[in-house]
């Protein structure tokens, strides 16, 4: 019943994918984008990945498609037609693609409890989780406390990327030397 | 759009939940699903729909641009913070037992106050950028 739900969902992301492909009108693409978002969010949310889900659905679906209607208010809302037919990105996604199936041929059955990214410190945090740090989210306390450096060299990188949008589009106000 | 009553009352009766629920997933992110990451986004979203709706200008009264900024900072100055105060109490950087007397007590203090700092940076940064954003398409700016 699980792999029928995610099964459906996956060709609901493939047809999305199809229409974003096919369609010239920005507005519309960017709408399908925001549903492409939700789609993966529920694909997350029935894999039992929640905090993953709530993260897609809110940045992905959310505030990315807020952004992509700012950036398409200040340009046309219809793509215009390619001055060449694009055959080389063609085959370069083409083969990049087949190249990752490939690879996933070689990577262990999902949810296998014997894959090798299960051995290493998976057990140490499900074992000794209650004993050191005692919450009934075990995300939390690997994001915030095992692996907090890690968390903390994120938030470094989400402050860094704000800096750089100010630094790129801060306009200073002639004369008056505030901005804005 | 600023106009549409219907949009109005609904963003009026929405925020306020909106605000909560980033809030709940905030404080809640210990037991379930959530943390400082995602409430920062859905706080963010609450008020990018107020300035959607209510215009920017509005938002911009709620939340100044010199808030957020000072949020940016203040979220990561937080994490980092915590971190430095693991190594004066005498543990190593970002050593959250050593906070409190009672080593699991030392973890959920640290892990808490290490949330609102994510929390804060990742609010300030989604909402300065879509100020940023919203502001060049007006051309009074």
């Amino acid at each position: 019943m699980d792999s029928l739900i995610i099964l459906s969902l996956l060709l609901m992301m493939l047809v999305t994918v199809v229409l974003i492909i096919r369609s010239r009108n920005l507005f519309g693409v960017i709408v399908l984008g925001g549903v492409y978002s939700f789609l993966m969010a529920t694909v997350l949310f029935a894999l039992d990945a929640v905090d993953v889900a709530m993260t897609e659905a809110s940045v992905g679906a959310g505030i990315s498609t807020v952004l992509m209607l700012g950036a398409l208010y200040l340009c046309r809302s219809e793509e215009s037609k390619p001055l060449h037919q694009p055959w080389l990105a063609l085959g370069i996604s083409i083969a990049l693609a087949a190249g990752l199936m490939f690879g996933m041929v070689g990577l262990p059955v999902f949810s296998d409890p014997n894959a090798a990214i299960h051995q290493q410190v998976v057990p140490r945090y499900l074992n000794d989780m209650p004993k050191e740090i005692d919450l009934p989210n075990v995300v939390t306390a690997v994001l915030a406390s095992y692996r907090g450096y890690d968390t903390l060299g994120e938030t470094t990188v989400v402050f860094t990327a704000g800096v750089g949008v100010i630094a790129l589009l801060r306009r200073r106000r002639k004369g008056s030397g505030d901005d804005q | 759009m600023t106009n549409d009553l219907i949009l109005r009352i609904v963003a009026r009766l929405l925020i306020p939940f909106i605000l909560l629920f980033a809030l709940y997933v905030q404080f809640h992110g210990d037991f379930g699903p959530g943390g400082g990451f995602q409430a920062g986004v859905i706080f963010a979203a609450g008020i990018i729909f107020h300035a959607l709706i209510f215009g920017l200008s509005d938002a911009r009264r709620v939340i100044p641009d010199r808030l957020i900024e000072t949020m940016m900072a203040i979220g990561v100055l937080l994490y980092a913070g915590i971190g430095v105060g693991g190594m004066i109490l005498g543990g190593n950087f970002l050593d959250y037992f050593v906070l409190d007397a009672d080593s699991i007590h030392g973890q959920h203090r640290g892990i808490f106050w290490v949330e609102l700092g994510v929390a804060l940076t990742v609010c300030g940064v989604m909402l300065k950028i879509f100020y940023m954003f919203a502001a060049r398409g007006s051309a009074d700016d």
